[in-house]
């Protein structure tokens, strides 16, 4: 049986390979995704190590709140921390730095990278190098105020040399230094696409504001001191905001931050490969299931032969696991080799990471090759099944036809209890008070998929009048070959719809994502059309990163202003939760508008001290009133008693504000990070191009800063958001790109079946153009349902989440222009799918055709 | 009584060919494993007869029609087809040829299970992008006693009615030749003699001319000519015959 299984899979190569294809994308999409990110993982590792490689123990500033955002907000201390850690007994050498964010201009004049990206060290550059994880190639150490060294990786990109002068900022305007040295981190010549801007320490502390502190303090052990001793010397010596840790538990607290960022991706990549394997399974199934039904007559033959209901079953298993391994291979290394061009891309693009190798562990084999077998075989267990129904009499009958199931009678039943509990499963996630957020979209995703069975099991039912009204165009505009063709994608109703079911599910999910996309742009749209009543913000170029306060003043100077409003945020504990605590002035009314549930647009002008507004939203969740006291707990370590003075009315589509605003004043004295999210502007005669102009050249000294009016405000804001859609968009494409492989399969498996019609209507004469329309346009009207089925879902998830989360800026607005394109995009891969299987049909020889049984 | 005349003088033949071959040859695969199927075969198919092909299993005569047909390339020889030389005609021109000259009726009839008897009916025109003239498809469908069956499927017909369908949808455009190949291969003696009663009706009512292959003297006795086929070459060719004379015929060349 084992080698009637392998010799039948043999016979089908085509089929079996279109098969396989359904499992391979999914699997390269796993297997990539963990070389990929393991790679970068061990690479980020090993920075993270050599930053601490001649160190044994580290001195830190520790936040008092933790905040996502670890950086600016970490308060750094005092420099006399130093002395004392200098004269313990167990010390060897010790070294402070200041490590923050800076930004290098490049010789056009913008800021290189992003602002995440600008890496500011500075060391005692007199003392002993011997813990600097930066390594000089030329030049010098920059000493005083004026110098900087940069990474020989930027210097070489931007044609900076030992000399020549290069414009850098921090919290405030550019400045000119001159490059006296090119640096080296350890042994690569960048980390990532950082840039790395050395300073001085005394001018580093002053351009930080920092002046007689320090982040960070090196400490090697003298010989004969374990680590664990020298921690144990420095810790009496700690203060509230300061820690000490093994250099070796530093440097993986250092990367706790990139490995979970990294371990999103993963996790998301590995979720869109699953998805994809989903599909995969729907198409494999599908396949098996026509295939049985056409090996009938071979399949009630080894019956009559003797074979055992388990042996036909073991067969039909046996093939499909055969694929399963095959496909998985297969996927395995495209999804190496779409990590090693991944790497490769990064590379070329400069970011050079320490480790040369990919990493393609033990788990990424198992895990690809299980997960791809594994679906295969499920995926096989109904049609095997069927197969050992098909009695031994029906090698001998003419015409015989499948047995149904037992169960066929209660198909329907089954299937609207599918879709119900599908239903009550994803509202009690998105609905239910008091879930956790990981239940909500675990229960979600589990009812997604539940939908997704429920309806393809439903589905048949809905092929014949779908396939009518959405063939009309094809049998209009196709003749007789459209004609035909939609009568063919009716014929066999659950084969149509089980092929049509996979491309369901891409199309489902993409809608989805389009729709909710849809519902955060218009809201947001409308939020930033009541609220921004300003002519002018300025904001950080690119992603909107916040920009220096002191971009603020510098723009107050250009001629025609008439107020300026800074907006200013960060996170900080309120109850048990951290929130985001917005910094206004009292100009702020005039540059939003502001409707107040209760106190007036005095309120922001009035804060004073201890004063505070908050959302309604906030308001309700915590039972807030005027005249409610709030506790603020600062990163920095301090403690904030406020009173509410008003409560603020926010659109659904959100605001500049967390849900507590105070005053400039209080929010500067009490947070480390005082840089502006937006800095708002009105000016005489509002916006016209040369105000737009006296305003740019006001903050000339600001690359990192740019104008905006209230449309380009919203036009960038949505830029970002139309991009992460293309992103997901691209994912989602290829689970429909997997359920085209099940459309070619159900083609090219059809086409074979009605050998012999096809070989009539050419005889009759139909020619072989028409016979590429017919089967095209049946690929069509496939694709089509699936993708009406697949809105239909999309469009109705989409509304049960936005009702759920209308309180958290997102609407209900469907994307009828985005629905369009997909329909599109439908029609082009249905008549994409149908190349192969059309070519075939026409290829046809029409004397063997006809005689073909 | 007169002797049965077992070797008859060529029919003769008293109207203009429509189809017409010339020295044709058919050779299946190369080297050692060739078959010669037709081995120099000349023929003219006159206007308005019903002409049968006969032959024992192999005798190249399904192949003779095949060609006759435009399904099938000669290896050698001449086929013309409504004064058309077929030979030098792309797939794209042969099809059109098919489709305005040629109707065909299968052993198995080859309907579409999902279109109705009437589209089956209509097919080869509506593959044309044509209509049937007013009144014809009533007068076609009534001729072939399927007017009360015309919305039903094939599924739903007998084997009778449903070459019934098949004669009509090769009858519907009033094709230059009709092609039967073993028309009652597949259905019993009772249905047999009504198909072939329409076949004949079909030639003297619209002067159709048809070829039909076929292993059943019943049927070729309808004929108003008779072509005995032996290993790919014609051995013989009558005039109108009884079933008997038609087997004995038969018998004679195939043991030849």
């Amino acid at each position: 049986m084992i080698t009637v299984a392998l010799k039948g899979l043999l016979g089908r190569k085509l089929r079996a390979t279109l098969t396989a294809f359904a499992i391979v994308l999914g699997v390269a999409m796993i297997s990539g995704s963990f070389v990929l990110t393991d790679t970068l993982s061990k690479s980020f590792d090993g920075i993270y190590h050599e930053s601490y490689k001649s160190t044994d123990a580290v001195v830190s500033s520790k936040q008092a709140v933790k905040t996502e955002d670890g950086s600016t907000e970490t308060p750094a201390f005092s420099a006399a921390v130093l002395k004392q850690v200098e004269s313990l007994p167990g010390v060897r050498t010790a070294q402070g730095s200041i490590e923050d964010e800076a930004q290098l201009v490049g010789k056009s004049g913008k800021p290189i990278g992003s602002a995440d990206d600008g890496i500011a060290i500075a060391v005692d550059t007199s003392a002993d190098q011997s813990q600097n994880p930066l390594k000089l190639v030329s030049g010098r150490w920059p000493s005083g105020d004026g110098e900087v060294a940069i990474d020989k990786s930027t210097a070489e990109k931007e044609h900076f040399e030992v000399g020549q002068t290069v414009g850098a900022f921090a919290d405030g305007p550019v400045r000119k230094y001159e490059v006296t040295g090119i640096v080296r981190y350890g042994e690569v010549d960048s980390i990532g696409g950082a840039t790395i801007t050395v300073f001085d320490l005394s001018t580093a502390q002053r351009l930080f504001d920092k002046q007689g502190k320090l982040d960070l303090i090196r400490v090697s052990a003298k010989t004969g001191v374990t680590e664990a001793e020298l921690v144990r010397q420095i810790r009496p010596l700690l203060t509230a905001t300061t820690e000490v840790k093994s250099a070796e538990a530093q440097a993986s607290s250092d990367s706790k931050e990139t490995q979970s960022d990294l371990n999103f991706i993963k996790y998301m990549l590995l979720g869109f490969g699953g998805i994809a394997l989903f599909v995969g399974s729907f198409v494999i199934a599908n396949t098996l299931a026509i295939t049985v039904a056409q090996r009938m007559r071979e399949l009630a033959t080894l019956r009559t032969l003797g074979a055992s209901r388990r042996q036909v079953l073991g067969s039909v298993v046996l093939e499909s696991v055969v694929i399963g391994i095959f496909g998985s291979a297969i996927g395995l290394f495209l999804g190496l080799g779409i990590a090693a061009g991944l790497n490769a891309i990064l590379k070329a693009t400069g970011v050079d990471l320490p480790s040369e190798s990919l990493v393609f562990s033990g788990r990424t084999i198992l895990v690809s090759l299980g997960v791809g077998t594994l679906i295969a075989l499920l995926a096989s267990l109904r049609p095997a099944l069927r197969a050992t129904r098909v009695e031994p009499i029906a090698a001998v009958r003419e015409g015989a036809v499948m047995p149904t199931s037992r169960f066929a009678r209660y198909a329907l039943g089954v299937s609207l209890v599918v879709i119900a509990a599908a239903v009550a499963l994803s509202s009690w996630s998105v609905f239910a008070h008091g879930l956790e957020i990981k239940v909500r979209l675990f229960g979600l995703g589990g009812g997604i998929l539940l939908l997704f069975v429920g309806v393809a099991m439903i589905a048949k039912r809905l092929v014949r009048p779908l396939a009518y009204v959405l063939g009309i165009p094809g049998a209009r505009l196709g003749g007789t070959a459209g004609k035909l063709a939609r009568q063919n994608a009716m014929r066999n109703p659950s084969r149509t719809a089980s092929t049509a079911a996979a491309v369901m599910i891409g199309i489902a999910l993409i809608t989805f994502v389009a729709v909710l996309g849809q519902g955060v742009r218009s809201s947001f749209t409308s939020a930033v059309n009541e609220l921004f009543v300003a002519d002018y913000t300025l904001i950080g170029s690119g992603e909107g990163a916040p920009i220096s306060n002191k971009a603020a003043q510098a723009v107050a100077k250009a001629p025609g202003v008439q107020v300026v409003s800074e907006i200013r945020s960060a996170e900080a504990r309120v109850g048990d939760k951290k929130i985001l605590i917005t910094g206004v002035d009292g100009n702020l009314t005039k540059t939003v508008h502001m409707t107040w549930t209760k106190g007036s647009s005095s309120v922001p002008a009035q804060l004073g001290r201890d004063g505070a507004f908050v959302t309604d939203r906030y308001a309700d969740d915590h039972s807030l009133q005027v005249g409610s006291s709030l506790r603020v707990k600062t990163p920095t370590g301090q403690s904030l008693r406020l009173h509410v003075d008003g409560i603020f009315d926010e659109p659904q589509g959100g605001s500049p504000f967390g849900p507590v605003s105070i005053s400039t004043g209080t929010f500067d004295r009490s947070f480390a990070n005082h840089d502006n999210d937006l800095t708002l502007v009105n000016v005489n005669g509002g916006p016209t191009a040369e105000n737009t102009t006296a305003l740019e050249s006001s903050i000339a000294a600001f690359p990192d800063a740019e104008v905006q009016t209230r449309d380009e405000f919203k036009d960038g804001k949505l830029k970002g958001l139309t991009m992460m859609l293309n992103i997901l968009y691209l994912l989602l494409g290829l689970s429909v790109i997997v359920s085209l492989f099940g459309v070619i399969n159900t083609l090219v498996l059809s086409v074979f079946e009605r050998t012999r019609e096809i070989g009539m209507l050419r005889a009759v004469g139909m020619t072989r153009r028409q016979v590429r329309r017919m089967v095209r346009h049946e690929s069509i009207v496939t694709a089509l349902i699936g993708a009406a089925l697949g809105m239909g879902i999309g469009v109705f998830l989409a509304a049960l989440v936005t009702r759920a989360v209308s309180d958290y800026g997102i609407g209900f607005s469907i994307p009828f222009g985005s629905l369009a394109v997909f329909t599109a995009v439908a029609v082009a891969a249905g008549m994409l799918a149908a190349i192969l299987p059309a070519r075939r049909a026409s290829k046809l020889n029409v004397l063997e055709a006809l005689q073909y049984e | 009584m007169e002797a049965v005349q077992i070797y008859p003088e060529p029919y003769e033949r008293v109207s203009v060919p429509v189809v017409s071959a010339e020295n044709l040859t058919r050779r299946y695969g190369s080297g050692e494993t060739a078959v010669d199927a037709l081995r120099g075969v000349s023929v003219e198919v006159a206007t308005g007869e019903l002409t049968a092909v006969m032959g024992p299993s192999g005798s190249g005569k399904s192949t003779l029609m095949h060609i006759l047909a435009g399904l099938d390339r000669p290896t050698s020889g001449e086929v013309r087809i409504a004064d058309t030389a077929i030979g030098n005609l792309n797939d794209s021109q042969l099809t059109k040829l098919r489709r305005d000259h040629i109707g065909f009726i299968f052993q198995f009839f080859n309907l579409l299970p999902m279109l109705t008897a009437k589209e089956n009916i209509v097919l080869p025109m509506s593959i044309a992008g044509d209509k049937p003239e007013a009144g014809w498809l009533e007068e076609l469908t009534a001729k072939v006693g399927l007017t009360d069956r015309l919305t039903h499927r094939p599924s739903e017909l007998s084997g009778g009615q449903q070459q019934r369908v098949a004669i009509a949808r090769a009858l519907v455009s009033k094709p230059t030749v009709m092609f039967a190949d073993e028309p009652t291969g597949n259905l019993d003696s009772r249905t047999s003699s009504e198909i072939l009663e329409l076949l004949r009706d079909s030639v003297e009512s619209y002067g159709q001319t048809t070829v039909m292959v076929t292993h059943d003297a019943h049927a070729a006795a309808i004929a108003d000519r008779i072509l005995f086929l032996a290993d790919g070459l014609i051995v013989k060719d009558i005039g109108p015959s009884s079933a008997h004379e038609i087997l004995e015929a038969l018998e004679e060349v195939t043991t030849r």
